[in-house]
């Protein structure tokens, strides 16, 4: 009588919920953070539509996450020659698009064709853009037989194959248009607001070991949800399979009470940073101008932090203390020589001291008397920032510095970096989704306009910036891995040295997934538990 | 009629500044035509520039909202640029949800506040004014934001957060209304008369005080809103409340001036019918 | 018991209690100074013990300090925005019911557009015009002084009601018939009549201003680091899963519901009738 009445009470929550037994079986559920802007691939700029993107679209190329090596999809091969401005790919026959149309190497023509058209203004579009182009149009996208493709650009592009990671093939014939695509997924259904619902495409290429088609899911459900105590609220009562991007508080809350759910993957390419205002054009007073220039204050600073502390007690030792702009879990562009600067007021005060200020009292003053108080400023809302300033204001008070905290909207923190320059210093999280430092390239130019502390420079107002500048060109004209290695570890041994940014913490790659769900191998890239979306599956089906 | 005709002109210039105020706060509020593109290393510079010059056809805000206004009435409130959706799709999608909280919080909380605010003046049981003042001191105790959490937690609906943010304020008032009703001459008068005390309630203090109690009402339905921002911010409720912090956040002009009209006509139609009934029930 | 009356017993020795309770939680505020701010970093969450009788927060410090700190914040800024919404509505919306005519026209619009406008973003705006150098507490001051001027209009609304209810009422046009006309009507037979209604505003406003801030603070527009109020207190509430681990992270709630039963046992006072 009570098994009837469970079975009868489980049908009425899964009938209530809008999917019936055998799919809720194999549906994966997790949360978007927002509604997707976009369901087209190559004008996606927020992360929910880069979600969609990268579970219902194909690509030529592939960067595996977990071994973050270039690998072939909807390409078997390719190859890079003239200097980085030609590549190859050989195409993998006999494949369709998600309503059936036959892929061929007119739909690769056709998207690049589309990419590079400045009317679509795709951000995709932008990566390809790293030599002087002149002309997006001069771009030529070529069948050479029924199953290769040739791309030329009128100069070289850096790390050419790299840029294909995030170049969705789109179908030419197929009547659906967008809506046909490639990936593991395909769009079903979505009611703005609630959820976006992807089924299985029935035409999927992929096929595992034992010939069973992939992907074994039979629908993924993605629940709009901004509020993390909520998702994770729902995935503790297991209406959700997946939580990805977890804060370290509420890791360890879901660690305590569901041990074998959670997963720390290692540090993951984001960045903590303190990023002081070198600009000239800043509303600032001349003599804090000179203390943010001065690279002795900055290293000082970065000297007088405690790493450990921001490790221990605000990521709950999920974090890792960081030396440069590029973390551990970057397995080839990582500078290992590099250590993050110990925890030493009293280092950091013979630094200040040899750089003019001297203590008077409890308080830090410099050679003209002006005590040295400033404010941080940090985006309002972010509990992980609260705390870090807590521990920052608290260990700058040590050697006499005095902070303010202003917590803003990032609306208004934008306007003070890219528009009014009024800030002094920030502490500022970064998200890095590619290993490859070229995405960064125009953070560190000095001419480029986010180049942060001291944009739109007309030439490199310091020696460390034009050498940095020189060396971020040579490493976009060569096509050498290696040596594009040697001159970026470089750039980090620089930018490590003259602290323009204080990298204080790489945190971890943290998330919880069901039990019941098979095949999660945590990675560090994005996405890091369903980068394999098309192999994983549920125990029991 | 002529009062009519008044109540809708008065909430005509009532809208029309409302709207003009919202877009004219944004529009000059710091972060106003920046873009999370500003910072993104992916794009080009001149896809940066591209992004800023979006936001030109803004700047001057007088013509901006007399064009909005214009398109307005054929039914275009133009394209949300933090969801890059139509402002009408997206307020017609939300505004369901919001309804049905507001009026279920509005309704229980007005409801249940007044009638333990009769029951308290009519029975006089200090047991029930300390049991109501403790549920009022324990609900103006708790941010909405985090009851509203509670009642996901225990899975109950969220607008049972907003009926325990409107429910002090309108007891209290009641309240307050109804003893000064009790404490009316012509009340002793009756007493004094013979009239039962069921009589009293109804003839001489409930009509006399119907105008205050009635303009309660317009309280419940704007208390109820501002609940219901923190609430459905919190909650993740996807209604009006949620896209106003969301527009505001995002300096979205196209998205902050519709829902600043709607939210505008709520609150003038709240409050003229509460006026309008204010002056019926007046001798 | 007759209906509507309620019998004289200990309210004044009751309202005496309260306001010695509410005295004495202002007095004992002034306790704690630097501890407030000050991380144990070795105590991280610590339990309640001699030394933290409230135990620690995430970051080491003293929850009972903080608490103090808090309750400071809270208990002089929160009736101060009270006090002048109060004062605000009773001028505009109790000056416009006893007018009536087109000035009470214009209050109305004016009203209703506070009550429309979108007013989280001007509290953006407001704090992201700060100057750089602007203190924790200035910052926090000028958010209560914002919810104060903002908050008028729904009293108001109430007042303008009650302003014009009075001014049509019997004993006002007993007076006006014998001669007393204008303002000097308005403060000597509106006004009394307004107090109950302004008492019983005040007294919920303290605490609505405390749980604005509190909700200010769950959206990120709260006080500063290191200052706490009873709002940024509460935002620990919002971890359910601690709280049974942490029980004493509820003493804010504790004391705000004692702030609030305070304020009214006090505003009540005169609220019994003799038979």
């Amino acid at each position: 009588m009570l098994t009837r009445l469970a079975a009868v009470l489980a049908l009425a929550t899964l009938l209530s919920a809008g999917l019936s037994p055998e799919e809720t079986a194999a549906t994966l559920r997790f949360c978007l953070r927002s509604d997707p802007k976009t369901f087209d691939a190559l004008l996606v700029e927020d992360e929910p539509s880069g979600v969609i993107r990268y579970l219902t679209s194909g690509y030529l190329i592939r960067r595996n996450r977990l071994t973050q090596e270039l690998e072939g999809e909807l390409a078997t091969k390719w190859q890079i020659s003239e200097q980085g401005r030609r590549i190859d790919f050989q195409l993998r026959p006999s494949l369709q698009f998600s309503d059936g149309t036959p892929f061929s190497c007119d739909d690769v023509v056709f998207t690049m064709q589309r990419l590079l058209d400045p009317a679509l203004h795709s951000p995709v579009a932008d990566s390809f853009l790293t030599g002087p182009l002149l002309n997006q149009r001069a771009v030529q996208t070529s069948c050479a037989g029924a199953n290769a493709v040739t791309v030329r650009f009128p100069a070289p592009v850096s790390a050419l194959a790299d840029q294909f990671d995030q170049v969705a093939i789109q179908s030419a014939h197929s009547p659906q248009k967008l809506a046909a695509v490639m990936g593991p997924f395909l769009v079903h259904e979505y009611k703005p607001g609630t959820h976006v619902l992807l089924n299985a495409n029935p035409y999927y290429w992929k096929s595992d070991a034992k010939g069973r088609k992939l992907p074994y899911l039979r629908a993924i459900r993605l629940d709009i949800q901004q509020n993390r105590d909520l998702e994770v609220m729902r995935f503790r009562k297991g209406e959700l399979d997946i939580v990805e991007r977890l804060d370290a508080e509420l890791f360890e809350r879901l660690a305590a009470d569901l041990p074998q759910s959670v997963s720390d993957a290692g540090p993951s390419l984001d960045w903590e940073i303190i990023v002081f205002n070198q600009a000239a054009k800043a509303p600032l007073p001349a003599y804090k101008l000179r203390w943010f220039r001065s690279t002795a204050f900055r290293r000082a600073i970065s000297e007088a932090i405690n790493r450990e502390d921001i490790c221990r007690i605000v990521f709950r030792g999920h974090a890792q203390p960081a030396a440069g702009p590029v973390s551990s879990s970057n397995r080839f562009w990582y500078n290992a020589a590099l250590k993050p600067d110990a925890h030493s007021p009293t280092a950091a005060l013979q630094r200040l001291e040899k750089d003019g200020f001297h203590r008077v009292g409890g308080n830090l003053v410099d050679r003209d008397g002006n005590k040295v108080e400033l404010s941080l400023i940090t985006n309002a809302g972010s509990k992980i920032h609260e705390r870090m300033l807590a521990l920052i204001q608290q260990d700058l008070a040590q050697i006499g510095i005095h902070i303010t905290v202003l917590s803003l909207d990032y609306s208004s923190i934008l306007e003070r970096f890219t528009r009014s320059f009024n800030y002094e210093a920030a502490l500022m999280a970064t998200t890095n989704v590619d290993v490859d430092p070229n995405g960064q390239k125009d953070v560190w130019l000095s001419s480029a306009d986010i180049h942060q502390w001291n944009p739109n420079q007309k030439s490199p107002e310091t020696e460390w910036e034009a050498r940095i500048d020189k060396l971020i060109l040579a490493q976009t004209e060569t096509l050498d891995r290696d040596k594009r290695k040697v001159y970026f570890d470089e750039v980090q041994q620089i930018v490590h040295e003259q602290a323009p940014f204080i990298f204080l913490v790489n945190p971890n790659s943290l998330g919880a997934f069901s039990r019941n769900l098979k095949n999660v191998s945590p990675a560090t890239l994005r996405p890091q538990l369903y980068w394999n979306a098309d192999r994983l599956y549920f125990s029991g089906t | 009629m002529h009062a009519l005709v008044k109540h809708l002109r008065r909430a005509l210039l009532t809208l029309f500044l409302g709207g003009l105020l919202g877009a004219t706060f944004l529009r000059f509020s710091p972060g106003w035509g920046t873009d999370e593109r500003d910072l993104d290393p992916r794009l080009s510079s001149e896809s940066r520039k591209a992004a800023r010059a979006e936001y030109d056809s803004e700047r001057n805000v007088l013509l901006y909202y007399l064009r909005y206004l214009k398109q307005a009435l054929t039914g275009d409130l133009g394209v949300s640029r933090s969801f890059n959706r139509p402002v009408a799709e997206l307020l017609r999608e939300r505004l369901p949800e919001t309804a049905r909280s507001l009026a279920f919080g509005a309704a229980v909380g007005m409801l249940t506040g007044l009638a333990l605010a009769i029951a308290n003046a009519y029975a006089g049981w200090r047991l029930l004014d300390l049991s109501a003042s403790l549920l009022g001191g324990l609900s103006l105790s708790i941010p909405a934001g985090l009851v509203a959490l509670l009642c996901f937690w225990l899975r109950a609906p969220v607008s049972w957060a907003i009926a325990l943010a409107v429910f002090p304020h309108i007891y209290r008032y009641a309240a307050q209304i109804l003893k000064g009703a009790y404490d009316a001459g012509h009340v002793l008068a009756a007493r004094a008369g013979g009239q039962s005390e069921p009589r009293i309630l109804a003839a001489h203090v409930l009509l006399p005080s119907a105008p205050e109690l009635l303009a309660l009402a317009a309280v419940a339905v704007t208390v109820a809103f501002g609940a219901a921002v923190p609430i459905e911010v919190i909650c993740d409720s996807p209604g009006i409340g949620q896209l106003a912090w969301k527009a505001a956040l995002a300096r979205d002009l196209p998205l902050l001036v519709g829902i600043t009209l709607l939210i505008t006509v709520m609150t003038v139609t709240a409050t003229t019918l509460a006026d309008l009934a204010t002056k019926g029930g007046r001798a | 018991m007759t209906p509507g009356m309620t019998p004289r017993m200990t309210k004044s020795q009751k309202a005496a209690a309260a306001m010695f309770l509410l005295l004495a939680l202002v007095s004992l505020t002034g306790i704690g100074g630097d501890r407030a701010s000050l991380q144990n970093r070795e105590a991280i969450a610590a339990p309640p013990s001699v030394q933290f009788p409230l135990g620690t927060d995430d970051l080491g410090r003293d929850r009972l300090a903080r608490l103090m700190e808090g309750t400071r914040v809270s208990i002089l800024l929160a009736p101060a925005a009270a006090l002048l919404s109060t004062l605000l509505a009773a001028a505009i919306g109790g000056a416009a019911g006893y007018i009536g005519g087109r000035i009470d026209r214009i209050v109305v619009t004016v009203a209703d557009l506070f009550l429309s406008l979108p007013w989280l973003l001007l509290l953006l705006a407001v704090r992201a015009l700060l100057p750089l150098n602007t203190s924790p507490m200035a910052s926090v001051m000028l958010t209560f002084l914002l919810l104060g001027c903002l908050g008028w209009a729904n009293p108001g609304r109430m007042l303008r009601a009650a302003a014009r209810t009075a001014a049509g009422s019997d004993y006002v046009l007993h007076a006006r018939a014998s001669g007393i006309g204008g303002w000097r009507l308005f403060w000597r037979m509106v006004v009394p009549n307004l107090f109950p209604i302004l008492l019983a505003q005040f007294w919920i406003a303290v605490p609505i201003y405390v749980l604005s801030e509190a909700n200010l603070g769950l959206l990120g527009l709260g006080v500063s680091e290191p200052l706490s109020s009873l709002g940024s207190l509460l935002r620990e509430l919002t971890n359910y899963a601690s709280l049974s681990r942490n029980p004493v992270a509820l003493a804010p709630v504790a004391v705000l519901v004692t702030i609030a039963s305070c304020l009214h046992l006090l505003v009540n006072k005169e609220q019994t009738r003799s038979c």
